[in-house]
């Protein structure tokens, strides 16, 4: 295959992705201008557009972002550092990798979200319920993945730069660090991802405030056009955080 | 004599040292600092020991409903799950298959996977009602991209040489698809089907928590309002019991099944 035909059949691609776009917008259009389908279940993707642009331009979104950023910041905060710390000091002994991983890989495995209704007793409907929860599942993918990047670092590295009189620090900041890396952000990656997830769940079962919040309110005022308007900005801004995420993780793997 | 003693000592050590006692250890420990929080430490209204948790596990299942709703969610999850490995391989199949096809859906694929479907919860709800229907939409929502996702994967690492040479022994379609895909697909269907009940077990139980007329989040909820800890907590350790056993049945399939194909 020469390159001519592969660029055009990327263009191709392209293509069918942009008319599989346009098919589906046209389809919402006509189910609910021709086919009568109730407003009540599906709006008309123009009001749709407009109150999406009212919602960006007039800045209402501000104080739900800002809980939802916040907690989810707080969230990930507490459970990189926690996972990063007990990761680390799991993996220095083969004897507690072997009592520890299988361990946390079984918590991991339920779904915590099930323990939503407890952290909701123990810490309220306010924030505070979120960022635990959230904190609590993703350090799970956060410390396994420091154990197995720092756990299963090969042994003839370490052997070698302690033979060429390598310190303590020396050894961690250019042996063990570098060859721990691509595993532990990857473990970053998904634990972002999940506590994102879990954030958002969490308002949207029991909360006060917060952009999964706000969808859950305006569906139960049966605002429809409004709470479209919503899941397209949320649906947005998650694309953008994981985009984000993707880019930094990107680049702080070229630079080790 | 004094040989032999200190031969036993360290065979104890050692024995003692086996990482499965360890683990049953650390277990054991947590329940005994939860026990002692507790009992002594800790308002009871929001708080109950596991050894009483555990002793009303009886008397939460005379509860009127909790049965029933432990049932339904388990239908829930079968019938999501089986959905999600059907809807995943039939959508999977073909995309795996036709690289046009497979290049120009799975970037959509893989965006709509990567979003978070809770912000659409109301909606499932809306159109599905607050019934099982929506928990099992829902569920399938989150279960059948994982199954796809690992088909076309599975499908695409078929070594070519193997679909060359079968061609050019004049192997049809049919016989194409029956003794070279299916059987090197298996391996990453299975690992698909874990992914799904992964999924399945979020989507319907997030479904469940946020709106519920007899199901367990109908419970959880009422337990929550009610400060019962007791009953609150003993019904989230049988769901994680029931989430424990699903996961484990799927990962032990998937481990058996792919051994043939491991070395």
């Amino acid at each position: 295959m020469n390159a001519s035909t592969e660029r055009r059949q990327r263009l191709a691609s392209r293509g069918v992705q942009a008319a599989f776009l346009i098919v589906l917008i046209a389809l919402w259009y006509v189910a609910t201008t021709r086919w009568r389908v109730s407003p009540l279940l599906l709006p008309n993707p123009v009001p749709v557009l407009s109150d999406f642009w009212e919602v960006l331009t007039t800045g209402e979104f501000i104080d739900d972002l800002r809980v939802t950023l916040s907690e989810l910041a707080a969230a990930f905060v507490i459970a990189a550092c926690g996972g990063l710390i007990v990761g680390y000091l799991v993996s220095r002994s083969h004897y507690r990798i072997r009592v520890f991983e299988p361990l946390f890989a079984a918590v991991y495995s339920v779904p915590i979200i099930l323990f939503l209704p407890l952290y909701v007793l123990f810490f309220g409907l306010g924030p505070a319920s979120k960022i635990a929860l959230g904190a609590s599942i993703s350090f799970f993918p956060i410390a396994l993945s420091t154990i197995a990047g720092f756990g299963y670092v090969e042994r003839m590295l370490v052997i070698a730069a302690r033979s060429m009189g390598a310190s303590d620090y020396q050894l961690f900041r250019y042996v063990l660090v570098p060859a721990a890396l691509p595993i532990i952000l990857t473990g970053m990656r998904i634990g972002f991802t999940v506590a994102l997830l879990s954030i958002i769940g969490s308002e949207t079962i029991a909360s006060l405030a917060g952009l999964g919040h706000r969808i859950v309110h305006l569906a139960e005022a049966m605002e429809m056009t409004r709470m479209f308007a919503y899941i397209i900005f949320v649906v947005a801004i998650a694309a953008i955080l994981n985009a984000l995420v993707s880019a930094l993780e990107a680049r702080v793997r070229r630079a080790r | 004599m004094t040989s032999r003693t200190t031969w036993t000592a360290a065979a104890l050590r050692a024995w003692l040292r086996r990482p499965w006692l360890a683990r049953i250890g650390v277990v054991v420990f947590l329940l005994g600092v939860w026990e002692i929080a507790a009992r002594w430490l800790i308002d009871p209204m929001f708080i109950s020991p596991p050894s009483r948790v555990f002793m009303s596990l009886d008397a939460l299942l005379e509860t009127r409903g909790v049965p029933a709703a432990l049932r339904v969610t388990f239908w829930e999850l079968g019938i999501a799950f089986v959905l999600s490995v059907v809807i995943g391989l039939v959508i999977g199949l073909p995309l795996g298959l036709a690289p046009f096809a497979r290049r120009s859906f799975m970037p959509i694929i893989l965006l709509l996977y990567g979003t978070p479907q809770v912000t659409i919860l109301p909606l499932f709800v809306l159109y599905f009602g607050i019934g099982p229907a929506s928990k099992i939409a829902f569920g399938v929502s989150h279960g059948f991209f994982p199954v796809i996702v690992t088909i076309v994967a599975g499908v695409q690492n078929i070594k070519p040489i193997l679909l060359t040479s079968a061609r050019s022994m004049g192997a049809s379609r049919y016989q194409i698809l029956r003794h070279i895909v299916f059987p090197h697909m298996i391996p990453s269907f299975f690992a698909g089907m874990r992914l799904a009940m992964t999924g399945v077990l979020l989507g319907v139980l997030l479904a469940e928590l946020y709106v519920s007329t007899a199901g367990i989040g109908y419970f959880t909820t009422l337990f929550t309002q009610s400060f019962d800890p007791t009953r609150l907590l003993g019904l989230v350790a049988l769901l994680a019991a029931m989430a424990i056993v699903l996961n484990e049945i799927v990962r032990r399939a998937e481990v058996h099944f792919s051994r043939w194909h491991s070395e």
